[in-house]
């Protein structure tokens, strides 16, 4: 909400500087996000008057008139604009003046013609952004008197970003009441008369939704001119709150909602059929908007109707139907209470939000609107003329809101506060804030004003006594507070020292969006269900992703697309799958690798980063929890059908995945190199082996090397499961040291060289003893994997 | 090279012969004139050896006139094997500093051949960097858990009840339209905040409690400004003093730990419907120290985080006694912070994940 200070001040002024008035408005909770002056710069600019105008002789446009600006002789001044005439008003720049823009007036000739100052439009004032013709002033306006003056233009305009919770600051006499209440400071309200009543035609009204619209006034005023111009300082005020001038019925309607916060409405009352009915729509029901919109309605929706039609969207938007123009006559004027809760979300269905949506389902003072109708009808008569009829009131008290006293006690202000007030000075605040105290013995009974909305328990009441106080002025402690010693699992390791693992083995870390491309996702993980997103801000961030292979992907390709030919990423975060009908969210450690396994160096002969580089990444972070996990071969879509492991646990739960982007995904996702993937669930990664101690052996170890000739399809961990499942007790360790194909060893199988460390705690092995434990493992290997001794 | 001027058949003969041990004499200074000149001659290890093995080794000169002494009569042998020694230690002496000069050489030699230049970069894998936001989450954990602070997290994909109507954020709360949600259906959203951590905690862990809860969180909006997911920490305290005092106390001691800097701080009135009272908490701005710049809006202040003692309607939402128990909560931007802690003038920079952008945070 935007507003004049100098509106404002004229309520309440405080003798403090614009600066002092902001950084109260902001700490006292009503927060200020910008001052801008009313009016661009500039100087020399007077109300002047064209007394005479003719014909310029070499050109069409252009008009020669004598304008007067106060001064012993008018001025000639050539003027271009079509709506220069004589008698009218206008802005007159003199020699010298210096307009918006550093733009400096001089004595100039045009076409031959001498000019002695420029008549001026609103946009060249800087008061508009675009302007037709000049700027026509009132006829009563003082020819000779600086314009800055006569329009008040040495003004600020304050916007105050208001919390929900403050309706009663959407206003300027709200504001006002406020800033009284800091500078302690009285303040009056605009004095409000009833107007005479000037015809006895009325409109009957009927109100069925009596708990949406406690309170419903309306009035005919016949006669009015509606095209009547709006006073120039009303719609200074306008202007300065960020509305545009639309007519004088709007515009007053506008002003009150402005000056009180009463939203109002004005219906043409030539376009209504019968009676005013304030209830909710029919499902079939329909209503064009003025702003042209179509909404349909449906019965949670509160209306205003005739006896033919919805003519508006109760306390939201009016219908273009039955909308004032130009013609207008006779306006029926409206002034309702709308509960909060009948307006609450409902603008919001309809893609809608104005200024009087803003304020009802804010809450608007329920004892406001006698005062507003005659407000507006004693601004509408005063500048389109009219006689209005008498006012026609419907409320339900039963359904208006009820102002509870609250119960503030004693203690829970330092309680909570942690200081301790004199009551005189707690009775002051509620006082000044226009509450009702009633004292008790341990504390007060408060009762809020209608225009509070937010004072319904104790705790709000605590909250105004700190705003008031001043927040830096209330005390701050050091922590001291219960403590107990935290739980450290040591059977889970820290996802924390997994991520720094792999940024010391050169993985940046990446964080992508949650969700993804519902195209890319399909083609990564086309089994998988995905989960949709109802209103996503763009196709490409439109489902849930079920696995962070997409952010990374894309991550990549952003890098590729850059220069970069060497990516390394990794990101944690939780990947969302639906199974079984489940929403599951899942915590996943995923990875991506392309390009050299080193960057740019001069140490070693380039190479590309293989499938067994990542391995190794992902053994390291095994070997952080010491468990073992086992490297299947396996079947993803998105990976390599050769290339590809699932990662098992020893009790045979899947952890993850890793291998090669398949070539064909490598191509659709437009990468010109090979890129590897590894995806694993946190929830198995991080469980850690809690190591138990075993003695260590006096003796010394013994190794034994083997080249063992197997079937192709035989994997190296076959072979080494096979031997270390075969119960010798003395093995300690098989590594495999070498894989050979080629001359010597047949098509179709492999040599595969291992080392066997074998270690007894009674002895030392002897030659004999050693050479049983492998005769007997050549046996179990060749039984098992038909591996047979290489020669 | 050798010339060998004393093959072994003629000393064989000649020493029996030999009766006088000044006739011996001058045949081992011979031997060893000869010895020496051939040892000076020698300048690498190869020849050093071949001059030691023909004088010293198994069949060498001197071993030989050693071996002949058994032909000796044993009045002889005393002598004639002294003035032998004689002759053979000044030829290992020399022989010593010989080979000693050539190792000396020869390391030299290595040294100046082994010679690199330590200026090029070391070889293997290089170190990468965790990303921003993490790194400023770790600080923010790492800050509270040192005073006890447990860190909990919570499901992205929430219920309507856990974001908003248990924080009194019921339907047609105007609040709702600040937070632009993104939902799936009409009661499963993303998280806008990452207050429901709060909620669930009280559910299922009783007072006292002390928790701070990071997170991603989502809201329907993209600019300059807005990211659609971005992360917050949530941080609360229940127990049963707990006091507005208690909340500055901490929300001071946090920020200038966290800025490592004593900063000036404040605190404005505001409203969130899930705390009363309710505050914002502005900074001095960082970039300008408080003289007012363009981040600041030439304020001087900038907003870092919300906060509040936690409003009765949430206490009841999950069963604790308001009356006996109080409690803070605040929530801050993490990318903000980041922005401020290193100086980050576009927050889309955050999710492109530029490498030229992530390795200055290594």
């Amino acid at each position: 909400m935007q507003i004049s200070e100098a509106w404002l001040r004229s309520y309440v002024n405080p003798a403090i500087s614009t600066e002092e008035l902001v950084e109260q408005l902001t700490m006292s909770g009503l927060e200020v996000g910008s001052v801008e002056p009313a009016a661009a710069k500039f100087s020399g600019v007077v109300v002047g008057e064209v007394m005479s105008m003719h014909q310029h002789p070499d050109a069409d446009r252009l008009r020669i008139c004598l304008v007067a600006v106060g001064q012993a002789e008018p001025l000639q001044i050539v003027c271009g604009a079509s709506n220069v005439r004589v008698g009218l008003k206008i802005p007159a720049a003199l020699i010298g003046a210096i307009l918006p823009g550093d733009f400096k007036i001089k004595r100039s000739k045009l076409r031959g013609e001498e000019s002695f100052g420029m008549l001026c439009s609103e946009k060249e004032l800087g008061l508009a952004t675009d302007a037709n013709g000049l700027m026509e002033l009132a006829d009563d306006a003082p020819v000779g008197v600086d314009i800055r003056d006569y329009l008040s233009l040495d003004d600020n305009i304050i916007e105050v970003d208001l919390t929900p919770n403050r309706a009663d600051c959407l206003c300027v006499e709200g504001l006002a009441r406020e800033v009284a209440v800091l500078n302690k400071m009285d303040w009056t309200t605009t004095q409000i008369d009833s107007v005479t009543i000037g015809c006895q035609d009325v409109l009957s009204v009927s109100v069925e939704a009596t708990e949406a619209c406690p309170r419903y006034l309306g009035r005919l005023i016949n006669g009015v001119n509606a095209q009547a111009v709006t006073p120039l300082w009303m719609q200074e005020r306008l202007r300065r709150s960020g509305l545009r001038s639309l007519g004088p019925l709007v515009d007053v309607t506008n002003y009150v909602l402005i000056e009180l916060g009463q939203p109002l409405h004005v219906f043409d009352t030539a376009k209504l059929s019968g009676g005013i009915t304030v209830r909710l729509a029919k499902a079939d029901e329909a209503l064009t908007l003025l702003n042209n919109q179509v909404i349909k309605l449906d019965n949670e929706a509160l209306v205003i109707a005739d006896d033919k039609q919805v003519l508006a969207l109760a306390g939201i938007m009016g219908g273009s139907d039955s909308a004032v123009n130009n013609d207008t006559r006779s306006v029926f004027l409206e002034c309702a209470f709308f509960a909060p809760h009948a307006i609450a979300g409902k603008a919001r269905r309809f893609g809608l939000h104005t200024d009087s949506s803003h304020r009802f389902e804010r809450g608007v003072d329920a004892t406001l609107q006698l005062r507003a109708i005659e407000r507006a009808t004693q601004l509408i008569i005063d500048i389109t003329g009219g006689e209005p009829g008498p006012i026609t009131e419907v409320t339900t008290d039963v359904a208006l809101p009820q102002r509870q006293a609250v119960l503030l006690r004693r203690e829970r202000i330092v309680k909570t506060l942690g200081i301790a007030l004199a009551d005189e000075h707690v009775v002051d605040i509620f006082q000044r804030l226009a509450m009702v105290v009633q004292t008790q013995t341990d504390g007060w009974q408060i009762s809020p004003p209608g225009f509070r909305f937010d004072i319904a328990i104790e705790a709000d009441l605590i909250e105004e006594i700190a705003r008031i106080y001043g927040y830096n002025n209330l005390p701050s402690s050091s922590l001291l507070m219960r403590s107990e010693l935290s739980l450290v699992t040591e059977a889970l390791l820290d996802i924390d020292r997994v991520k720094d693992l792999l940024v010391d083995r050169g993985y940046q870390e990446a964080i992508t969006y949650s969700f993804v491309d519902e195209d890319i996702q399909k083609a990564i993980a086309p089994e998988m269900d995905v989960i949709r997103l109802q209103n996503p801000i763009s196709s490409e961030l439109a489902v849930m992703r079920t696995t962070l292979w997409c952010g990374l992907l894309k991550a990549a390709l952003y890098n590729t697309n850059r220069q970069q030919n060497r990516v390394r990423l990794f990101e944690a975060g939780l990947r969302f799958i639906k199974k079984d009908g489940e929403t599951q969210q899942q915590k996943m450690l995923a990875g991506l690798v392309l390009g050299d396994v080193y960057s740019d160096q001069w140490g070693d002969k380039a190479r590309k980063v293989d499938f067994f580089d990542m391995k190794a990444d992902i053994e390291a972070i095994f070997a952080l929890t010491g468990c073992q996990v086992r490297f299947l071969s396996a079947q993803q879509s998105a990976l390599h059908p050769g290339q590809t492991a699932e990662i098992l646990t020893s009790d045979g739960e899947t952890v993850g995945w890793m291998g090669m982007l398949h070539p064909n995904l490598e191509k659709q996702l437009g990468f010109d190199t090979q890129v590897f993937l590894f995806e694993l669930d946190q929830n198995r990664l991080l469980n850690k082996r809690i190591p138990v101690f075993k003695s260590l052996s006096k003796y010394p170890s013994v190794k034994r090397d083997l080249a063992l000739i197997v079937n192709e399809d035989v994997s190296a961990s076959e072979i080494v499961n096979c031997i270390m499942g075969s119960a010798e007790p003395t093995l300690q360790e098989v590594v495999i040291f070498d894989i050979y194909r080629g001359k010597g060893v047949e098509e179709g199988s492999k040599s595969i060289a291992l080392t066997l460390v074998m270690q007894d705690y009674k002895q030392t092995l002897t030659d004999t003893e050693i050479d049983a434990i492998v005769g007997r493992l050549l046996t179990l290997l060749n039984t098992e994997k038909n591996a047979k001794l290489r020669d | 090279m050798f010339q060998d001027r004393y093959p072994e058949t003629y000393l064989k003969i000649l020493l029996p012969l030999i009766k006088a041990s000044s006739a011996v004499s001058a045949i081992l200074e011979e031997i060893l004139a000869q010895a020496l000149q051939e040892l000076a001659a020698v300048n690498d290890l190869n020849q050093f050896d071949k001059v030691r093995v023909h004088y010293l080794g198994k069949k060498g000169l001197f071993t030989l006139q050693m071996k002949e002494l058994g032909n000796l009569e044993p009045e002889q042998r005393r002598s004639v094997g002294q003035i032998i020694n004689q002759a053979k230690d000044q030829f290992q002496q020399q022989l010593e500093t010989c080979k000693n000069q050539l190792e000396n050489v020869a390391l030299a030699e290595r040294l100046a051949g082994e010679r690199i230049d330590v200026s090029l970069p070391g070889r293997g894998q290089s170190v990468a960097g965790l990303h921003p936001v993490t790194t400023t989450l770790r600080r923010i954990s790492k800050i509270f858990a040192s005073v006890g602070f447990k860190v909990v997290e919570g499901p992205e994909i929430e219920d309507d009840y856990h974001n908003f109507e248990a924080l009194n954020i019921p339907s047609s709360h105007p609040a709702r339209a600040m937070h632009d949600t993104f939902y799936f259906d009409a009661h499963t959203l993303l998280r806008t905040h990452t207050s429901p951590v709060q909620i669930r905690t009280m559910e299922s862990e009783q007072p006292p409690l002390k928790v701070i809860a990071p997170g991603r969180v989502y809201r329907c909006d993209s600019d300059i400004t807005h990211t659609p997911m971005f992360h917050q920490v949530e941080g609360f305290l229940v127990d049963t003093d707990v006091s507005f005092a208690d909340l500055k106390g901490v929300v001071y001691e946090f920020l200038r730990a966290f800025f490592e800097k004593d900063i000036q701080v404040r605190f404005r009135p505001s409203y969130f419907p899930f705390t009363e009272p309710s505050a914002e908490v502005d900074i001095e701005c960082v970039m300008c120290n408080g003289e007012g710049c363009r981040v600041c809006s030439q304020t001087g202040w900038l907003e870092v985080m919300g906060c509040g003692m936690i409003h009765p309607e949430v206490f009841k939402a999950v069963n604790i006694d308001s009356e006996q128990y109080g409690g803070f909560a605040f929530g801050m931007g993490v990318e903000r912070l980041a922005m401020l802690r290193y100086g980050i003038n576009d927050l889309r920079l955050f999710f492109e994940n530029d490498l030229k952008f992530l390795e200055q945070f290594h």
